[in-house]
């Protein structure tokens, strides 16, 4: 069953990132591109000041698109090219494939990430324990996006919608949040709009873990428990409403 | 219910937002899961709403579905084992090659790498792509295409394969060829395939299901089918030739006119005889066979005689 899995992964790794980077090379800069050029302009606003921030909300951001470019790449293969009603006639399961089709974004977005990863390492230098923690963050920030990602491409039945909802969550999520900079910049009225986004909770813990926000022990508990809460709610509805076989 | 059979009891299908409109109107159908069933219908008859529905694509609304015994709707990942489905509108993805199309499918069905390898080439060469296994799909023309997707259904070696409209789009020597191989593939397995092509139907099909608007109008062998006609003979000319000023009498039997001026009539065959010696006297061209499938088509849709667009 296992090796089963793992080729049923596979397959999804290879059709969703691996033939693409393959066949169509110029895709390996498509995923730095948005997050690396907002790390670059906050960095010249900042004038350096915000580079640590700005790093982490470039992760933050990376790993969000990469889940809710897996809304528009399934529904492309559901609904466009009709591989989906493929698979579903194999014995692969729908947990198996969202799997192995997230696994997909984020080889697909591996230079974006690698290079961050070393942005990170220069100028943030976390230790092991801040380093565990910000994965945790990121792995919970993608999971987030998947579930979402995955819930609309079963409902959508056209591309063009996908795209447009997959851009408008993306850019609700990732760059009105203070993702990429501390939440204290934001006047107060708005502060209370900007905890409606998840990414602000995984920004607050991943400034936090690396020092460059200040939380209560009470605040940093809360922020985590509000992302879990998040991840598992949304990872429920995924589960619940989520339609392998249409009905 | 019984192993080796498929069977349908009731099966309906109405899509939500279709005001009610019945996409399968309690088909009853039972039939033998050896050899190929075609699927025959004009379009909107339920012919895909069927194929998606056995191959576990889609739930019905009411109505029982069973292959070999296991149950379509509440069993399907039982059947999903033993099945491979190539989708009407299905386009092999673009930034990949035959080969890789090929060997990806078969990994989701679990098969290993370098088995899947070794079977993609093997498929790609049965229908003719042994050449083009490492172009990008997006440079292939559309029968090509569509074979890279056939071709992934051959490699699967399933027991169960349905194939929706399989050669649209294939100039025809493609598509003898690959009838050559669904024949093959069909020997030991099920093949149910959609068409619109009767003489595809009428040439590959051991069962044909005649489908329409969503009721099964027909369904049997070819010879089972053309029983259902009264008449066992069919005549076919043009009013609008010259040689023609007036119809032949037809004493026994249905006359049918097209839109295109073409008379068809069903009778028996010693009145087929008689009106051919007619129309052979008035130095007519005519064309007098045994009913075709085409002609049972005719008569069971209960067309005018050209087929709905």
């Amino acid at each position: 069953m296992k090796n089963r899995w793992s080729r049923q992964i596979l397959a999804a790794v290879l059709v969703n990132s691996i033939y693409a980077m393959k066949n169509y090379p110029a895709v390996l800069f498509n995923t730095a591109l948005a997050p690396l050029s907002f790390l670059l302009i906050v960095n010249f606003v900042s004038r350096g000041g915000l580079v640590g921030q700005a790093i982490e909300g470039a992760f933050i951001m990376s790993m969000f698109s990469n889940g809710m470019a897996l809304q528009g790449d399934l529904s492309h293969l559901k609904n466009d090219l009709k591989l989906q009603d493929m698979v579903v006639s194999t014995p692969t399961t729908p947990g198996v494939y969202v799997l192995g089709m997230a696994i997909s974004e984020i080889v697909y977005s591996l230079p974006a990430l690698l290079t961050l990863v070393g942005l990170t390492a220069v100028f943030v230098h976390p230790n092991v324990t801040q380093g565990v923690e910000l994965l945790a963050v990121m792995l919970l920030m993608f999971t987030v996006s998947v579930t979402i990602g995955f819930t609309l491409s079963t409902f959508s039945s056209d591309i063009v919608q996908s795209f447009a909802f997959s851009g408008l969550i993306s850019t609700l999520f990732t760059t009105l949040p203070p993702v990429y900079y501390p939440i204290t910049y934001i006047p107060l009225p708005f502060r209370y709009l900007a905890y409606l986004s998840p990414t602000t909770y995984a920004a607050e813990i991943a400034q936090s873990t690396t020092g460059f926000l200040q939380l209560s022990t009470v605040e940093l508990i809360f922020a985590w428990v509000i992302l879990i809460a998040i991840t598992v709610t949304l990872a429920l509805i995924a589960v619940k409403k989520a339609r392998w076989r249409e009905v | 219910m019984r192993n080796g059979e498929l069977y349908c009891s009731e099966l309906t299908k109405v899509y939500s937002g279709s005001g009610g409109k019945r996409a399968l109107d309690s088909v009853n159908l039972t039939i033998p899961s050896r050899g190929i069933l075609a699927l025959i219908g004009m379009n909107g008859a339920g012919k895909t709403t069927l194929v998606r529905i056995l191959a576990t694509q889609l739930e019905p609304t009411s109505g029982i579905a069973q292959i070999d015994g296991v149950d379509v709707v509440k069993e399907p990942k039982k059947l999903r084992e033993r099945i491979a489905t190539v989708p009407q509108e299905a386009r092999p993805v673009p930034w990949m090659t035959p080969l890789q199309t090929v060997v990806s499918y078969l990994l989701w069905r679990g098969v290993a790498y370098a088995e899947a390898k070794r079977r993609g080439a093997e498929a790609l060469g049965r229908v003719g792509l042994d050449d083009q296994g490492t172009k990008l799909n997006r440079r292939l023309s559309g029968g090509q295409r569509r074979k890279v997707l056939v071709a992934t259904a051959l490699a699967a070696d399933a027991e169960i394969t349905f194939l929706d409209e399989p050669t649209t789009g294939l100039d025809p020597l493609s598509r003898r060829e690959l009838w050559r191989s669904l024949q093959e593939l069909a020997k030991e397995r099920f093949l149910v395939l959609t068409t619109h092509y009767l003489e595809e139907a009428e040439q590959l099909a051991d069962m044909i299901a005649v489908l329409d608007e969503g009721r099964l109008a027909g369904v049997g062998t070819l010879d089972q089918l053309r029983s259902l006609v009264k008449y066992q003979y069919s005549i076919r000319y043009s009013i609008r030739l010259p040689s023609i000023p007036e119809r032949p009498t037809v004493k026994e039997g249905t006359v049918t006119t097209g839109r295109d001026g073409e008379i068809q009539v069903l009778t028996s065959e010693e009145e087929a005889y008689r009106i051919s010696r007619e129309l052979l006297e008035r130095g007519a061209r005519f064309s007098v066979n045994r009913i075709s499938l085409d002609d049972v088509f005719f008569h069971l849709v209960g067309s005018t005689g050209v087929p709905k667009q």
